[in-house]
């Protein structure tokens, strides 16, 4: 029974697990860069005064939040990569690595088109209209008054979809690139499923998540508008 | 749109002329887009009938979409159920006067919460075996309404709490001075307050829960993902066309779903039999929901 608490594993196979959340690290890191400058060009879209823009942002959200991430992860390495043959990269790692980012980032995208969306609603029609009655100009009331109150209050959910978008990258093991949850999986085959090791690599997502959690809510706090 | 956003003014004769040349260019813009991907595809042989034929054969509707189709449900229903039971009594756990309930409510919802779930399935699958010397074995059905119960019945803790501290104060306070109990009050002012409005956080977060049936895939569970994207491709060799199905049954099943959680949210707006504040649905991004 006492191989049931035994931590050995966990310190055999420590560059292994380090490895793997430095590529949950990398997976995460990479994908929000590219979500964001892909939900931000998507917010702009569904803003934009042009109704053919605001249909096709609306269709690209509404496919791509009801598609389960595990569909849109295999359809990235299964389809496009191993089927189609459109490779990112000689490397077959990078390549992997590059199209689960693609899957990840174009999935996460639809959240924070919406969450910077419902940032640009909580800005009180007033305030727009205040901005035009003293002169200023569209770019100016945006960039003076309504982006800055609108970014204050999407902070708070930027961070909950980053936490989530970490939490996100275990799924990448269907898309066939190593990271933190494979090597879980795999230890688990070698060793058995034991509590330890369920137990460190809960840890080591904890330590990710957790953090991030509160850093974005005392953020939040701090930037938070009063009205 | 235009006229209500509190980014335009409403528009005048040069911006409407704007407006149109910008919608024209963008047409342009996305229907060369359009026309890259579909003949990237075509170039591909992905729009050969062949590949396609099988989805006009009832026999694999039968035989594998609809099974596959049910399979998810069934996950999803069961899981939903105890992960409602798994929320009610750790969100009301989490509002106990003693610490001793509190605390430890507290620690497993934040727990579940904050790591990933395919975690939470994998060693749903795997531990139980190698505790009991593999004498116990895990089916993958089992496993995955483990995992996704503990993980969303923590996110719909969090939201029933939300959902009770929402109703004002002096709803319960005027219910102790009538000289009703805690469990009076809970019962019978703050619950049935408190469930209009979590309703449509309720129902989001079961979107939520039928994308993540999906993870069954991971352990070998035959739901929708697994017949469409393993068994019917592994038939026909036709992996694009089979995914471009499937996700459309994801779709089509999730809007159905948001659907009714928008109808619950309009209703409950209106609703005068509320005096608690609608709780916004956590923000649902697949496996991963809103951690603080």
């Amino acid at each position: 029974m006492e191989s049931l608490l035994d931590f050995s594993p966990l310190a055999q196979e420590f560059t292994t697990i380090l490895t793997g959340f430095w590529s949950t690290i990398r997976l995460t890191l990479m994908s929000a860069l590219l979500a964001l400058i892909l939900g931000t060009v998507l917010v702009a879209m569904r803003v934009s005064p042009t109704p053919v823009l605001r249909a096709a942002g609306t269709f690209y959200v509404n496919i791509l939040r009801n598609t389960p991430l595990t569909l849109v992860l295999l359809l990235c390495a299964l389809g496009l990569s191993d089927t189609l043959q459109y490779t990112l990269s000689g490397d077959s790692p990078t390549n992997y690595y590059w199209w689960a980012v693609l899957g990840l980032s174009a999935y996460t995208a639809s959240f924070v088109c919406e969450a910077l969306r419902s940032g640009i609603n909580t800005v009180p029609n007033g305030q727009a209209e205040a901005a035009r009655a003293i002169g200023l100009t569209f770019t100016q009331s945006l960039r003076l008054v309504v982006l800055p109150q609108a970014f204050r209050s999407v902070i708070a959910p930027l961070g909950s979809i980053l936490i989530a978008l970490t939490k996100n990258t275990t799924i990448v093991i269907v898309a066939g690139y190593i990271e933190a949850s494979s090597v879980m999986k795999q230890m688990f085959d070698d060793y058995g499923g034991t509590l330890p090791i369920f137990m460190g690599f809960a840890a080591g997502y904890m330590v990710l998540t957790l953090p991030t959690g509160f850093f974005f809510g005392w953020l939040a706090k701090r930037m938070a508008v009063s009205r | 749109m235009s006229t209500t956003s509190v980014l335009f003014d409403a528009p005048g004769p040069r911006a409407r002329l704007r407006n149109n040349i910008l919608t024209l260019v963008s047409a342009v813009v996305l229907l060369a887009i359009a026309y890259v991907v579909i003949k990237g595809l075509a170039d591909k042989g992905q729009f050969e009938g062949k590949l396609w034929q099988p989805f006009l054969e009832a026999q694999v509707w039968t035989g594998q979409i609809i099974p596959g189709i049910v399979a998810t449900l069934e996950a999803a229903v069961v899981s939903a159920v105890l992960a409602l039971v798994f929320g009610v009594v750790f969100g009301l756990g989490r509002l106990s006067d003693h610490a001793w309930i509190r605390v430890p409510a507290g620690a497993v919802v934040e727990f579940f919460r904050a790591i990933p779930l395919l975690l939470l399935i994998f060693f749903a699958q795997a531990g139980p075996a190698t505790i009991s010397g593999y004498t116990v074995s895990v089916p993958a059905f089992a496993a995955v309404v483990i995992g996704l119960t503990l993980y969303n019945g923590s996110v719909l803790a969090e939201v029933f709490r939300a959902g009770i501290l929402s109703v004002p104060r002096g709803q319960s306070e005027a219910g102790y001075s009538l000289g009703l109990r805690k469990g009076g009050v809970m019962r019978l002012i703050l619950l049935p307050q408190a469930t209009t409005a979590m309703m449509p956080a309720i129902v989001s977060q079961m979107v939520v829960l039928l994308k993540d049936t999906a993870l069954g895939w991971v352990i070998a569970y035959e739901e929708l993902l697994n017949y469409g994207l393993k068994q019917i491709p592994s038939n026909f060799g036709n992996l694009i066309p089979s995914a471009i199905v499937i996700s459309l049954v994801y779709i089509a099943i999730n809007l159905a779903l948001s659907y009714v959680a928008n109808r619950l949210e309009r209703r409950s707006r209106r609703s005068s039999k509320t005096t608690a504040t609608v709780v916004g649905a956590p923000t649902a991004v697949g496996v991963g929901g809103g951690a603080t």
